[in-house]
């Protein structure tokens, strides 16, 4: 036998971790950048006087330690901080947008594999799929709440099924292209076996959708961290960060810094839901590099 | 049964796709238990065709196909042959193991008896300590090799093979050659080998169906009498090359550019 060697070497732990840390070194330069550019705008901006598209000053600009600086500030003299507020306001927030974001990928999912099973069906159902997502969130947030609010829903479970609204489509719609992803030789593969159609999907459609899947995962977890904050504002929650975000806007001239630290507490909450996406990816697919979306 | 029941018979058979394409018409062949047949042809002569009407994969338009005796309807029902494309096939997500194992899973063969069964054909294909490997670290010879792995894994008494070695270069598919023809000897199926290589097919077979095109027919038959087992000394003996020559002449005559 004629020994033929791996083409590709296999990675080890060490080249792992270099590879991490190049990449958190990445991250942390190109924030600095952007940290330098902000600035830099901002100092020329304000002694050149520059008023297009906007006038360069602390209320439209903060710096960025300001609105750091206001995390740690208390809200009301003498109460808790605001990074403190900030904190439960992203938890409820966050709990709505995961349960939304497990529910939207689930019926996302389930309507993939019942799509991927009858043309009649995807001809018939695409469009309707298709046009719920034409029409406004802020249009169909409050007859959400409204009407599971008449049900003796709570109004938090109002938000996740609102988030779930923006969650269910991409994944429906990745989901569905992975399923009919297969190549022909790969389902006359199965045929030969005589494979029933419970076998070619669950050996062979639902792992080849995987990759289509997380790609749709990743999209749908910040998607469904923006629609628990904006479901939030109909419902008249004060409990998270879209009611927040609604309350510092009406003091905005007075305290911008803590609309601006609002958002980057919002931009964290949607990058958590990021990175646990990924870190699942990495975790569970097993695919040749070039196939890894 | 009888010992001598062929193990593939093809009846008047005829396709025409819905096109309007003729892509094979008035096949008759019986191939014997134990035989290595190749068919041979031309691009457009339907021989990948009639290897996938023997599989059932596709229905042909008149005529009978009988596997081991049965319909080929029932004979794929029945997992009577294992098949072999051009491209491995493999699924990325498994292991060089579990891939093997593909069909053994689907027939609900135990845990332990798929991975004794795994285990003799990494044996057979000789790539033991790849087990773990995922296909796409492999070369594309190993890769075939898993494949044909996959087919034998049943056990099946037939084996299709559409083209498998022709992505692979001259010096892989020599060796490749060289194997499949010790496992065949090991495994005693029987073997319906698809190829548009003359030498190939006169260097494994024990009968190349030459075949013609527009519209796909049988042109003519030569039994190779080499000595068995073939060895890398057959490619050099004088009777390869009058084998050789014949297959050529035959696909000349009908109709095939032959270079």
């Amino acid at each position: 036998m004629a020994a033929i060697a791996i083409e590709q070497p296999r990675r080890t732990r060490g080249a792992d971790t270099a590879r991490g840390a190049k990449r958190v070194a990445l991250v942390l330069v190109g924030l600095a950048v952007f940290w330098g550019l902000w600035e830099a705008y901002r100092w020329i901006g304000e002694r050149a006087g520059v008023t297009w598209p906007f006038t360069v000053d602390d209320t439209n600009m903060p710096h960025i330690h300001e609105m750091l600086r206001v995390l740690t500030k208390p809200l009301q003299p003498g109460g808790p901080t605001l990074l403190h507020y900030e904190w439960h306001w992203a938890l409820f927030t966050g709990k709505e947008a995961l349960v939304g974001f497990l529910l939207g990928g689930a019926i996302g999912f389930a309507l993939a594999i019942l799509l991927a099973h009858s043309r009649i069906l995807r001809r018939g159902l695409l469009p309707y799929i298709v046009i719920s997502q034409t029409v406004p969130i802020l249009a169909i947030a409050p007859m959400v709440v409204l009407g599971l609010g008449t049900k003796g829903v709570e109004p938090w479970i109002a938000v996740s099924v609102i988030a779930a609204y923006l969650t269910f489509f991409p994944v429906a719609m990745n989901t569905l292209r992975g399923l009919l992803s297969p190549d022909p030789r790969s389902l006359e593969l199965m045929r030969s076996y005589a494979a029933s159609r419970n076998d070619v999907l669950w050996k062979l459609r639902l792992p080849a959708s995987l990759p289509f899947v997380f790609s749709a995962l990743k999209i749908s977890a910040t998607a469904s961290v923006i629609g628990a904050i904006i479901g939030e504002t109909p419902a008249s929650i004060q409990d998270g960060l879209g009611g927040a975000i609604v309350n510092f806007n009406q003091y905005y001239s007075t305290a911008p810094t803590r609309l601006w630290a609002t958002n980057i507490v919002c931009a964290a909450l949607g990058l958590a839901f990021f990175a646990a996406v990924l870190i699942a990816e990495r975790l569970i697919l097993r695919r040749a590099p070039e196939n890894i979306a | 049964m009888s010992a001598t029941r062929p193990a593939v018979s093809i009846k008047s058979l005829s396709k025409s796709f819905k096109t309007g394409v003729t892509a094979l018409t008035g096949i008759d062949l019986e191939v014997r238990p134990r035989e290595f047949i190749s068919l041979i042809g031309p691009s457009g002569c339907g021989k990948s065709t009639l290897l996938r009407i023997i599989g059932d994969l596709i229905e042909p338009s008149e005529g009978t196909v009988e596997v081991n005796g049965k319909p080929a309807h029932r004979a794929r029902l029945d997992h009577d042959y294992g098949i072999v494309f051009q491209e491995a096939v493999l699924y990325d997500w498994r292991t060089v193991s579990k891939n093997i194992a593909l069909p053994l899973e689907l027939l609900k063969w135990s845990r332990d008896k798929r991975a004794a069964r795994v285990r003799e054909l990494l044996e057979l294909v000789e790539l033991e300590g790849f087990e773990d490997n995922h296909p796409w670290q492999l070369s594309g010879g190993m890769q075939q090799r898993v494949s044909i792995a996959r087919a034998l894994s049943f056990d099946p008494a037939l084996l299709l093979m559409d083209e498998p070695f022709g992505a692979l270069d001259e010096m892989t598919r020599e060796r490749l050659n060289l194997e499949l023809l010790r496992i065949w000897d090991a495994s005693g199926s029987t073997i319906v080998f698809v190829t548009h290589s003359i030498p190939e097919a006169v260097f494994l077979s024990t009968r190349v169906v030459v075949m013609s095109a527009r519209p796909g027919r049988i042109a003519g038959i030569v039994d190779v009498d080499l000595p068995q087992p073939r060895t890398g000394r057959t490619r050099e003996e004088p009777r390869f090359f009058e084998l050789v020559t014949q297959v050529r002449e035959l696909l000349a005559a009908g109709g095939a550019e032959v270079t």
